[in-house]
């Protein structure tokens, strides 16, 4: 299971596609960070002031790791997208098929490369707010709860990209329902909000990944909250396996 | 069951309402090449990919080495290397990383991955290409490094399918002599539409016709029916086919064009030397006699149509 999960990170680290996506969100993230800063700097003087007052965590942080989510909805459909997907084109999926490993084994080997991966990219985006220790006080209890809620986010994403990914023999296919997909994870609460009977909304905004990303954006870890992203990911992971399975059948 | 290192019992698949393979029983003994010949379409690869566990069979059981397929997939996989029609690559990988990652999936203990990995290169003739990328090298190389990774982790038998298509001929005798190596240590199982490899490299023959096994023999039993038994003559001024036909010897005769003729005869009784003592004698300008090899279509045909006759008996 590990070797197949060292295998996937390290094939996908020789494609110019992890190093690409790795550099570019750390652009782009950058000059959010900045921008951020910058805006902090602007009011920190009115603020300073004020008792209790948000302070460069929740401000320059909390916002990236906002933008961060966003951006990594757009990535992940185009990293998951091969994992089963183009195994299936080049034909080499019979490889593992036929060698000693069940359905489960292949399918948590893969998803832990891809998580693998996200867990680098994770990793290089805390350093931005980290860097910020070095000047200022953190509060840290907050940005980990942040960070825990994007690892979160970023395995359901993995999860569902390698559910679609399992379902055709093209990448492309995979990557384009991956993105609907999660979009409309995303925004599904927005539609939830609208809604005029309670109950619905209760169930839409439940259902939306972000919703449960914000409370842990804003400090709050709730069981549900790690609850609800927990079962997206082993609903989605099963349902491969299952896949998979069926496959042997069909 | 010592002896029986595969056995396939009343193996049945089907594709929606379509049978593609249909009740197929047969066992593989220990050092045996089995040859799996058949037209395109007759359910090889069927039959191959739910050997390796690629595919359930719709019906019945595949025991591997005492483990059944179905409820052990584990235990039986272990025992089993797969070659598909198309070889299993990591194109992006050196040939050496690939070869060491099947090593690590085929759960070779960590301490004798290196030494497996070095063997298998060593035997398939790969130590020049070993740093290479996969995508690089030349399809020849490609299928060795695909045989390479179904003899990594010394199977008890060994599938191999249409190992030779898409080589070019020297590439073809290269994987052939590889595979008669393998079959020293290993059963195998290769499939093929290609009759000269089974005679090369074949222990026992199956033909496999619309998913049904039409046949299963030795080589020895094989080659007897594959013995010659007509010949092309071709005279430029033929006499009426009736005094061909009278030639001692001659069963049978076709006029293929007005100077050429197909003469079946009975392998115990061969008209050549009558056919061309008359033909000197009349005057009848023999200008070809060519004894006529039997390719795989007439074996199918001489055997689909033995078959036919044996099944209207049973209806």
């Amino acid at each position: 299971m590990f070797t197949l999960a060292k295998n996937e990170l390290y094939r996908l680290f020789l494609s110019p596609l992890a190093w690409i996506i790795l550099a570019l969100t750390q652009l782009i993230l950058a000059y959010l960070f900045l921008t951020n800063i910058d805006y902090f700097m602007q009011i920190q003087a009115k603020i300073s002031a004020i008792p209790g007052a948000p302070g460069v965590t929740e401000l320059i942080a909390i916002p990236l790791l906002g933008n961060a989510a966003t951006l990594l909805l757009l990535i992940t459909p185009l990293v998951s997208m091969r994992l089963i997907a183009e195994e299936r084109r080049n034909e080499s999926l019979p490889l593992l098929l036929s060698a000693p490993l069940s359905s489960s084994q292949i399918v948590f080997g893969k998803y832990f490369g891809i998580f693998g991966f996200f867990l680098t990219l994770l990793t290089l985006i805390s350093l931005m707010p980290l860097s910020l220790s070095l000047g200022s006080q953190l509060d840290f209890k907050l940005l980990a709860s942040g960070l825990l809620g994007l690892a979160l986010l970023l395995a359901s994403f993995s999860a569902i990209g390698l559910y679609l990914s399992s379902l055709t023999k093209q990448p492309t296919i995979a990557a384009m329902t991956t993105f609907a997909s999660l979009f409309l994870l995303w925004i599904i609460d927005w539609a939830g909000n609208s809604q005029i009977s309670e109950e619905s909304t209760g169930l839409f905004s439940w259902l939306s990944l972000l919703n449960h990303y914000q409370s842990l954006l804003q400090g709050e870890v709730n069981s549900s909250d790690i609850a609800y992203y927990l079962i997206v990911i082993a609903t989605f992971l099963i349902l491969t396996i299952r896949r998979l399975d069926s496959e042997r059948l069909n | 069951m010592a002896t029986h290192l595969l056995s396939a019992k009343t193996l049945s698949r089907h594709y929606g309402s379509q049978i593609a393979v249909n009740n197929v029983s047969f066992e593989v003994h220990k050092g045996e090449v089995l040859g799996f010949l058949g037209p395109n379409g007759a359910g090889k690869s069927t039959t191959m990919k739910m050997l390796s566990g690629n595919l359930a069979p719709s019906q019945g059981e595949i025991i591997i080495n005492g483990y059944d397929l179905l409820t052990e997939p584990k235990q039986a996989k272990a025992h089993i290397g797969y070659l598909p029609e198309q070889p299993p690559l990591y194109k992006e990988l050196t040939v050496k990383e690939f070869l060491l990652f099947c090593a690590r999936i085929n759960q070779i203990p960590s301490s004798k991955t290196k030494a497996a990995v070095d063997t298998v290169i060593e035997r398939c003739g790969l130590s020049g290409v070993t740093q290479r990328l996969i995508a690089n090298l030349s399809k020849g190389f490609q299928q060795r490094v695909g045989i390479a990774q179904a003899i990594i982790h010394t199977p008890a038998v060994v599938i191999l399918d249409e190992p030779t298509s898409g080589l070019d001929p020297i590439q073809i005798r290269e994987i052939r002599h590889l595979i008669r190596d393998i079959a020293k240590e290993h059963s195998v199982i290769l499939s093929t539409h290609i009759l000269p490899e089974v005679e090369m490299l074949c222990d026992r023959v199956q033909i496999i016709n619309q998913g049904q096994l039409i046949l299963s023999d030795t080589l020895k039993g094989f080659s007897q029916q594959m013995q010659t038994s007509h010949l092309l003559l071709g005279l430029s001024s033929p006499p009426a086919i009736t005094v061909l036909q009278n030639i001692a010897g001659v069963l049978e005769i076709e006029a293929q064009t007005d100077t050429l003729f197909k003469i079946h005869y009975s392998p115990e009784n061969n008209p050549v030397n009558n056919i061309v003592s008359q033909a000197a004698k009349k005057n009848w300008q023999l200008i070809q006699l060519t004894p006529q090899q039997h390719s795989l279509e007439d074996v199918f045909m001489k055997i689909i149509r033995d078959e036919i006759p044996q099944s209207d008996q049973g209806v």
